[in-house]
């Protein structure tokens, strides 16, 4: 690439976010060329951050930020951190390429995608890369990535890979290097555009004025392939062509899961576990609340050996029984197939730079780390005798070169340095079980520290999508930023920041979203359901009513316990003998009950992220928060009572944003159904203890200020709570929300209008009973409801719950 | 030798198993010059929803099935007629123990019959420090591999108890080594270990013994259930050598083999996946009958 020299701005402000630029020597830097003068195409970015204040810069950081958190990025860490989500460590500084060198790497990454496509097609067909001695056959026959059922397996999409990403780096000549290719699962796509939005608030202006590659066109480009790939299926009939093509996710334990939740809401993708699917006569289908449906398109973001645990590893409880078979079938496309994986291995990495030319005809045009394989004796030699500029580690890890390890060695001395074996003779040991590769040194750009600009180390994670005009480049990315100065590979083992990567060009670029370009306002086909989310809707829905009303019962407690100063009082003891019942021990502030039920909520939510917004998320873990701050003190009375106050607002937040903001497609319903069977049972259960001859005085009003009806029963009745008016407000009261009928009444709609909800015209069991419950409480009188017929509606309502689960949730 | 298979494994569950899908390893295979499957019919019961006949990596037969509707129980049975062809003894020509590795590498081939698949760790299997120690404790200089095959297989059988009570198939090798304990399935997973922990590619089969032994023979230890048994590589021209080292002998015409793999994984009689809960039983019945034949 040509640049014009330019020699450092002189500009005061300038040097002062400069002061303590200063790459190290033989280090290339992306900002500063090789004589210390200011690549172009940073000039204009770095005008406008000595612009700035280092107030405005803190504020500016806050906002991006702000919007990650606000966005709920995060990632999850496999630690003993107790939350074990940590927020997203976002360089705010991003790393500015120029676009014609951009496209020298673009080129390279397509070639070795094609490549990689190759190799793998011939490792689970013809095999001759191992015939004709270009690999050796250990390293497939040993790997745990190479899947024996898949061999002979032609996937149904003709291609093997859809979906890869690159590791580069640069080299100190300058040119670019891949460190490692990323063909399993790969991830981080969903990162980067949340990256490029953070990092688009943090400089609004500078974004726009910089002429940066717009990334959605590729992600559209990619949502276009998998259409593609659905409708391919569907042409030779077989599966109808509007199901939606769907992300395979491990689950909410997997680190990368916020972002599979957030790329399935952004291109439109249904997000299932192994679960939600079964294999019927070779189709793959999903378990949904209006019956099994198949899918075709797979993009799989669990690692293979997971995926089937009928053919593949047999202790896998994410896996989808079958899914081999249906693969064999041809009536799925998977999103890269099974066994893609072996391509990350770490010795391929020493051959492909041989097997290039012998497969496409011509030398890789972007290299990769340089790398021997200790199975040979010539490169086991090599690797002996150059030990100390080298990293030395397992030859079929698919890690990447930066990742620590068991059993390591670099620069000459294992990386456990308790561990003082000879290098050598371990080397000689293990031989064909090794690799070495070259320390590599990368490059460094900068990055804010004490309101100035520091130089890190980087790499920078590409990624590459078939579409149907034939691989594509996302154009950006996100950078890999170490934590040090020290610029060799092994810096970014201690981990660090990651940074948006803008491609800036000489000339405008279109501005571009991933809307169709069709135009219509033409609806996307309608998404399904999948069972176990509607399971964890309707769960999320029990617990957040149950929380509720076990906030109600404590708050009446402390205030009970205020107004009599002492425990005599016998609505007391009646109360306390309830709270007993249900398992809830109010001498806590935040009984471990409670504690229980928010955790439940959080994780039925957790398991269903993609389906409501990110507010209602943050307004449960902001109960959570408000619970875990108030602690396990023991204070009773007045303050305590204030305290449940406080929770019982934070959970009606989010009752209100589900109600005023959620869509009302079946997953809504579920909720609902949820909180209204909760609800009902719940004031069954007082009702029963509450009305019971045997209740003690004051019962009446303890209920009514359960609940929540207070205000309503003054309106209504205009008279002291008798046994009669407390009966009809709280069950049989067609208008009241906090009555049994009300929400029995709710039930029966929502009951209605699910999928299927009558065969051949008739009324289905859940449907019935619903509509046979709310026939009694309709034309109910208070004295018929007795106390034990409202532990006999609980039974009725339990059976409901059956009827649901059995019809909708399995 | 014509022997008719008789096998039948039931499977009870005490509450209904929902979604049950089952690989099924049962049908012996046909092996040119050695064995051969005249008839075989595999059944399962309840009738299956799904059926699918094919075979592995390996060249094995297999068979899945699977059931849309909870199920009780479930069985399979085996009904096969096979014929075992008796193999003429021949010399050894194994090279020396050392000189595997050399052929070895010749080798550029990961087709089902390649050594390369045997070498190292798989799926259930380890290679432990400790029992390739106790593989070279056996190694007399100038060992071919075919007499180290033997060599180990011998101590393992003098040194081994056989114990139907000791280990679970799930038990781990390294456990029943250390125990000195196990049925065939450890001995042959400990053989297998020791054997690629000295370089020599060895592999898991699984079969049938004939249930009673000729007259004036010992019965075989092994013969009430399926049996298995290890196949080792010995060079380009000794190949497979199949060792039951439970019985300490070659493998003749009282083995019937049903599949090859890697270790037990690959080859698990019924390998299956459900969703249940409450307790399970199983319960496995074999007959290895000698046809009485005219000649005979």
């Amino acid at each position: 690439m040509d640049e014009i020299a330019r020699p450092l701005p002189a500009s005061r402000a300038t040097q002062r976010i400069l002061r303590d630029y200063r790459p190290r020597p033989g280090v290339p830097d992306e900002l500063l060329d090789a004589e210390g003068r200011m690549r172009p195409v940073w000039t204009d970015f770095l005008d406008h951050l000595a612009e700035q204040t280092p107030e405005a810069m803190r504020e500016r950081f806050n906002r991006g930020d702000l919007y990650l958190r606000d966005a709920g990025v995060y990632f999850r860490r496999y630690s003993a951190d107790a939350t074990g989500e940590r927020d997203w460590p976002l360089s705010h500084i991003p790393v500015i390429l120029h676009a014609d060198e951009w496209e020298e790497i673009s080129e390279g990454l397509i070639q070795r995608a094609e490549l990689l496509e190759s190799v793998v097609a011939d490792l689970y067909g013809a095999q001759s890369l191992i015939a004709d001695g270009h690999l050796p056959p250990e390293i497939i026959a040993d790997n745990p990535e190479w899947l024996r059922p898949m061999v002979g397996v032609r996937p149904a999409s003709g291609h093997f890979l859809h979906f890869l990403a690159f590791e580069i780096g640069r080299s100190p000549d300058g040119s670019w290097f891949v460190l490692g290719d990323r063909t399993q699962a790969p991830s981080g796509a969903g990162f980067a555009l949340e990256n490029r939005m953070a990092t688009s608030r943090v400089f609004p202006e500078a974004f726009a004025t910089a002429r940066v590659s717009r990334l959605a066109g590729f992600f559209r480009a990619f949502r276009e392939g998998l259409d593609e790939l659905r409708d391919e299926a569907a042409a030779d009939g077989r599966i109808p062509g509007n199901s939606r093509p769907a992300i395979l996710t491990p689950g909410p334990s997997n680190d990368t899961y916020f972002e599979h939740t957030y790329i399935a809401r952004y291109l439109g993708l249904m997000l299932l576990e192994g679960e939600d699917l079964v294999v019927v006569k070779g189709q793959v289908m999903v378990r949904t609340v209006s019956g099994l449906k198949p899918v075709s398109v797979l993009w799989r973001r669990l690692d293979a050996s997971y995926a089937d645990p009928l053919e593949l590893q047999e202790s896998s409880r994410i896996g989808t029984p079958g899914l081999v078979s249906a693969l064999r079938e041809g009536s799925v496309s998977m999103v890269n197939a099974l066994g893609a994986g072996v391509l990350e291995t770490r010795a391929l990495l020493a051959f492909l730079p041989r097997i290039a030319p012998a497969l496409t005809g011509e030398p890789l045009k972007l290299p990769n780390i340089a790398t021997w394989w200790c199975g040979q004796a010539k490169e086991r030699a090599h690797v002996v005798a150059n030990a100390e500029r080298m990293m030395i580690g397992q030859a079929l890890s698919t890690a990447m070169p930066f990742s620590v390890e068991a059993e390591m060695a670099l620069g000459g001395r294992f990386a456990d340095a308790a561990d003082d074996r000879d290098i050598a003779a371990w080397i000689e040991a293990k031989g064909a079980g090794l690799v070495g590769q070259e320390a590599v040194t990368l490059s460094t750009t900068p990055v804010w520290q004490d309101d100035g600009l520091v130089p890190r180390p980087m790499t920078v994670r590409v990624f590459a999508a078939r579409t149907p005009q034939g691989w594509q480049i996302m154009p950006g990315g996100y950078a890999r930023i170490g934590r040090k100065g020290d610029a060799t590979a092994l810096a970014m083992q201690q981990g660090g920041s990651v940074a948006d990567v803008w491609i800036a060009h000489d000339e405008p670029v279109p501005q571009d979203t991933l809307m169709k370009p069709r135009g219509a306002s033409l609806r996307e086909a309608p998404s399904v359901l999948p069972s176990r989310a509607a399971d964890n809707l309707f769960w999320l829905g029990r617990y957040v009513e149950r929380c509720e009303s076990t906030i109600r019962l404590l708050r009446a407690w402390h205030l009970r316990l205020e107004e009599t100063g002492g425990r005599a009082a016998p609505q007391i003891s009646g109360l306390a003998a309830h709270l007993k019942f249900l398992g809830i021990d109010p001498a806590r502030r935040v009984p471990a009950a409670l504690f229980d039920q928010i955790s439940a909520a959080e994780t039925c939510a957790g398991k269903v992220r993609d389906r409501f917004s990110v507010d209602a998320w943050w307004a449960l873990r902001d109960l959570a928060t408000t619970a875990q701050s108030l602690g396990g003190k023991t204070v009773q009375g007045d303050d305590s009572a204030r305290a449940m106050g406080l929770l019982l607002r934070r959970i009606t937040g989010f009752a209100g944003l589900v109600h005023e903001n959620m869509y009302r497609f079946a997953g809504w319903r579920f909720l609902s159904l949820g909180r209204a069977l909760e609800r009902a049972d719940n004031l069954a259960h007082l009702l029963a203890v509450f009305t019971d001859e045997t209740a003690p005085d004051g019962s009446w009003d303890l209920l009514v200020e359960l609940g929540d009806s207070v205000m309503t029963h003054r309106r209504r009745y205009r008279i002291d709570t008798t046994r009669d008016t407390v009966v009809d407000l709280m069950a049989l009261d067609a208008n009241n929300p906090r009555s049994v009928l009300f929400q029995v009444a709710a039930m029966r709609d929502h009951a209605e209008r699910l999928p299927n909800a009558r065969v051949s015209g008739k009324m289905e069991p859940l449907g019935r009973d619903l509509l046979r419950i709310e026939t009694d409480l309709t034309v109910g009188d208070p004295e018929e409801w007795t106390a034990e017929r409202f532990w006999e509606l609980r039974g009725d309502l339990s059976t409901v719950a059956g009827h649901l689960a059995a019809k909708y949730l399995g | 030798m014509l022997y008719d298979i008789g096998l039948k494994i039931e499977h009870g569950y005490a509450s209904p198993a929902e979604g049950a899908r089952t690989l099924a390893h049962l049908l012996p295979r046909t092996i040119w010059g050695q064995q051969t499957l005249i008839t075989g019919v595999l059944e399962a019961d309840p009738w299956p929803d799904e059926r699918i006949d094919r075979t592995d990596f390996f060249a094995n037969a297999v068979t899945e099935f699977a059931w849309r509707a909870p199920v009780d129980s479930l069985v399979l049975s085996l009904q096969a007629r096979v014929e075992r062809i008796a193999q003429p003894q021949t010399l050894d020509f194994s090279p020396e123990l050392g000189g595997l590795a050399c052929e070895l590498a010749q080798l550029r081939d990961i087709g089902p019959e390649s050594p390369h698949h045997f070498r190292g760790a798989s799926p259930r299997l380890a290679l432990s420090p400790a029992m390739t120690a106790f593989a070279r404790e056996c190694l007399t200089p100038g060992i071919t591999a075919q007499q180290a095959v033997l060599a180990i297989g011998r101590r393992l059988h003098d040194e081994m108890k056989f114990d139907s009570d000791a280990t679970e198939v799930d038990t781990p090798p390294e456990e029943a080594f250390r125990l000195r304990h196990g049925v065939c399935q450890d001995f042959s997973h400990i053989l297998i270990a020791c054997l690629r922990g000295i370089g020599v590619p060895a592999g898991y089969v699984s079969g049938f013994l004939r249930t009673l032994p000729p007259p004036g023979r010992e019965r075989l230890a092994g013969a009430d259930a399926m049996h298995a048994w290890v196949r080792a590589w010995v060079g380009v021209d000794g190949g497979w050598l199949e060792f039951d080292p439970t019985n300490d002998l070659l493998v003749g015409t009282d083995h019937v083999v049903v599949a090859y793999g890697r270790d037990y994984s690959d080859v698990a009689p019924d390998r299956g996946v459900l969703r249940t809960w409450g307790k399970q039983a199983i319960d496995q019945a074999v007959d290895v009958i000698p046809v009485e034949t005219a000649a005979a």
